[in-house]
């Protein structure tokens, strides 16, 4: 080809592909991906204060990804993660939802960690007719048509955790927590459960989020000796209130404390020098041992280090993206009224074992698991309830 | 109220003045003394607890049998870094902003989302560990059923003697008289030949550095992560307007009142009312004394 005839032929072709790019901006999503790649949203905070819990989660929502592509996809495509960073920040995740949704156009989003974000996004959910899977533990009092929530509500682990620390000599019990919604509901639900059991809420107290002197709450603990402390503590407040624990002489060897909140991703902060012996009810445990969970654990140390260690979160994210393959396999579709259809009783071997999204509520049946933190920051896990059924709105 | 937890409540009390007068002395020479509302000051202390947490991961690897004593040496290694990158601060950013606060507010937050941005980066956005030497874990017990932290016990110390070095160095070295000086009255101070530019940036760093000694000391009782220095930085700046800007003296009185009232209030009520109780009654107080507890007693 000479000079002139390759420039004649570049001008012709972009003249053709700017012909083809007018029709309307709606047909470039479609002409922008390839016939056999689908997107799915990954929407966390990448940045900010709650990084440090959503970052890890999204790994393990990659990693899934892989695992898929590498099997041959999802009805024979490849899956794209279209990454967005939500930044700590309500609105921010708003915005990001509806470029996800708008401009990308992705038949599904994985994403939130704070109910408070959830919330900020669902309007944009139901005004795009967009599919979120939240995979984080939270309060409950929530059932959107939008939204799959992939992790425990309040009831699967509170009420179970109750029953059970009341079986051991659980009379009294001191209830310690962050002061927002999911401390507050929580409490309100472990008290109602108390009362039930006829144990006694002894005290019941809230830090500021951030908070980072406990010497007060620790000495009206000293002074109400309960039998349990129900902890529900979060972020940076959580390794102050450990800490100081430890130090005011309350360890986990003279003092029962049981948290919703801390998995094997916060002892690594903590310290686990400050949280041995202290328990945990969550619905997956690093140290489950089952072939699935040994496979999982090996596959993220391979990708990400042998130094890592898997906390709950990053399960239910990673069960979040086969629980949307295959809703989409059994609708044969990626249209989002019909997945969320399809995944009624959708079944998944997760690395937790078996969970069932449930046939109407939009929650998964789950087992219950209660862990004894060991010294090398893994758990003992003491107990394993039967398969739970989800009920994000309880009688009290 | 038992006797010892009324002991406990008044060593908490203590050992919370303690902490808030480290954390914030630093902000006091910075901000009462040169008139900079350093909004990175909280990173600057996350700086010290990364520094902390580096010098204690050299222990681990080099020294595995001294480890122990790595706070020993984390704390003035904290104190060097945080005073040499508040030299670097000044002379690149701060000094183009005095006598005009409002830009340095934001121009000293921008910072602040930089530097935090940096250390999530650099560090990863958890939580990092950093171990406890094991002669500062646990409590005494001076008679039964009263347990005092000995990490506190140790701040209490250490405060004590950061508190007397500034001191010293404020009222009885010459670089103290010219701060002093400078802050009476910046022109007169230039014309008898005191070289303000070079003092600015010595207290400057000053500040920065007594920054880094609380961040690496809070690692023993709190968290280290990007963010750790929001978790300080209000109370820092109500400590120290509270206390009156341009006093070291007032700074030290209103941790202690502070401290006294919020470990009260939290006891006899929650934490988060004994927050807004704390707030009203500084506001209060500051609507009669709108220049706090101890104002600089100076012609303008």
């Amino acid at each position: 080809m000479s000079l002139s005839s390759r420039r004649r032929f570049i001008q012709k072709s972009s003249t053709l592909v700017a012909a083809t790019a007018l029709p309307g901006a709606a047909l470039w999503p479609v002409l922008s991906q390839a016939a056999d790649e689908v997107k799915l949203g990954l929407l966390h905070s990448m940045s900010g204060t709650i990084a440090l819990a959503e970052a890890a989660i999204v790994d393990a929502e990659k990693m899934a990804i892989d695992e898929i592509n590498a099997a041959g996809g999802v009805l024979g495509k490849k899956i794209v993660p279209v990454l967005e960073d939500g930044a700590s920040d309500w609105p921010t995740f708003a915005e990001k939802a509806k470029k996800l949704l708008q401009q990308d156009k992705v038949p599904a989003v994985i994403g939130c960690y704070t109910s408070a974000s959830r919330k900020a996004v669902l309007p944009v959910f139901k005004a795009n007719k967009g599919l979120l899977y939240y995979p984080t533990y939270y309060e409950g009092q929530e059932e959107d048509p939008q939204v799959i929530y992939t992790s425990q509500e309040a009831t699967q682990s509170v009420v179970a955790a109750m029953e059970w620390m009341a079986k051991q000599q659980g009379k009294t019990f001191f209830f310690v927590g962050s002061d927002y919604i999911y401390p507050r509901t929580c409490n309100k639900i472990a008290k109602a459960t108390a009362t039930r059991l006829g144990s006694s809420v002894v005290g019941e107290e809230y830090a500021p989020l951030g908070h980072t002197e406990f010497s007060s709450i620790i000495n009206k603990i000293k002074a109400a000796k309960p039998d349990w402390i129900y902890s529900t503590v979060v972020g940076g407040s959580n390794v102050a209130f450990y800490k100081q624990l430890k130090a005011a002489g309350l360890d986990g060897s003279k003092q029962k404390l049981l948290s919703t909140v801390v998995s094997e991703n916060e002892i690594d902060g903590i310290g686990k020098d400050n949280a041995v012996g202290y328990y945990a009810c969550m619905g997956y445990f690093q140290s489950i041992k089952s072939p699935e969970n040994e496979k999982f654990v090996a596959a993220i140390k391979a990708k990400y280090g042998k130094d890592r260690v898997v906390g709950d979160p990053m399960e239910c994210g990673y069960n979040a993206v086969y629980l949307w393959k295959l809703a989409v396999e059994k609708a044969k579709s990626f249209d989002v009224a019909k997945v969320i259809a399809a995944s009624s009783e959708v079944e998944f071997k997760a690395p937790e074992g078996l969970v069932r999204i449930h046939k109407t509520n939009h929650h998964v049946w789950k087992k219950v698991r209660i862990g004894r933190a060991r010294a090398d920051g893994q758990f003992d896990i003491v107990h394993e309830s039967q398969l739970t059924e989800p009920n994000p709105f309880p009688k009290l | 109220m038992s006797l010892e937890i009324f002991w406990m409540q008044l060593f908490s009390g203590v050992s919370y003045t303690a902490i808030l007068l480290l954390m914030s002395l630093g902000l006091a020479i910075v901000f009462g003394l040169m008139g900079v509302i350093n909004m990175a000051h909280g990173e600057l202390m996350a700086l010290g607890a990364y520094v902390t947490f580096m010098v204690a991961n050299v222990f681990l690897k080099i020294f595995p049998h001294s480890v122990d004593t790595y706070i020993l040496f984390a704390i003035p290694i904290a104190f060097l870094v945080t005073f040499l990158f508040g030299m670097f601060l000044e002379w690149s950013v701060v000094r183009w902003f005095y006598n005009r606060p409002l830009d340095t507010l934001l121009a000293t937050w921008g910072l602040s989302l930089i530097l935090q941005q940096t250390y999530r980066t650099v560090f990863g956005p958890q939580e990092v560990t950093i171990p406890m030497a094991s002669w500062l874990d646990g409590a005494i017990e001076p008679f039964a059923g009263v347990q005092l932290p000995l990490n506190r016990i140790f701040i209490i110390a250490l405060t004590l003697l950061v508190a007397a070095a500034v001191y010293l160095l404020f009222f009885k070295t010459r670089m103290g008289l010219q701060v002093r000086a400078i802050t009476q009255n910046r022109a007169i101070a230039e014309t008898v030949g005191i070289n303000t530019r070079q003092v600015d940036m010595y207290t400057f760093a000053l500040g920065s550095g007594l920054a880094g000694i609380a961040g690496s000391v809070f690692t023993m009782i709190g968290s280290t992560n990007p963010g750790t220095g929001q978790l300080y930085i209000v109370d820092t700046f109500i400590v120290v307007v509270f206390g009156g800007v341009a006093s070291i003296m007032g700074t030290a009185l209103s941790s202690f009142i502070i401290a006294q009232l919020q470990t009260t209030f939290e006891f006899m009520t929650t934490s988060s009312y004994a927050k807004v109780l704390l707030m009203l009654i500084v506001v209060v107080i500051l609507y009669f004394r709108p220049n706090g507890l101890f104002s600089p007693k100076v012609r303008s």
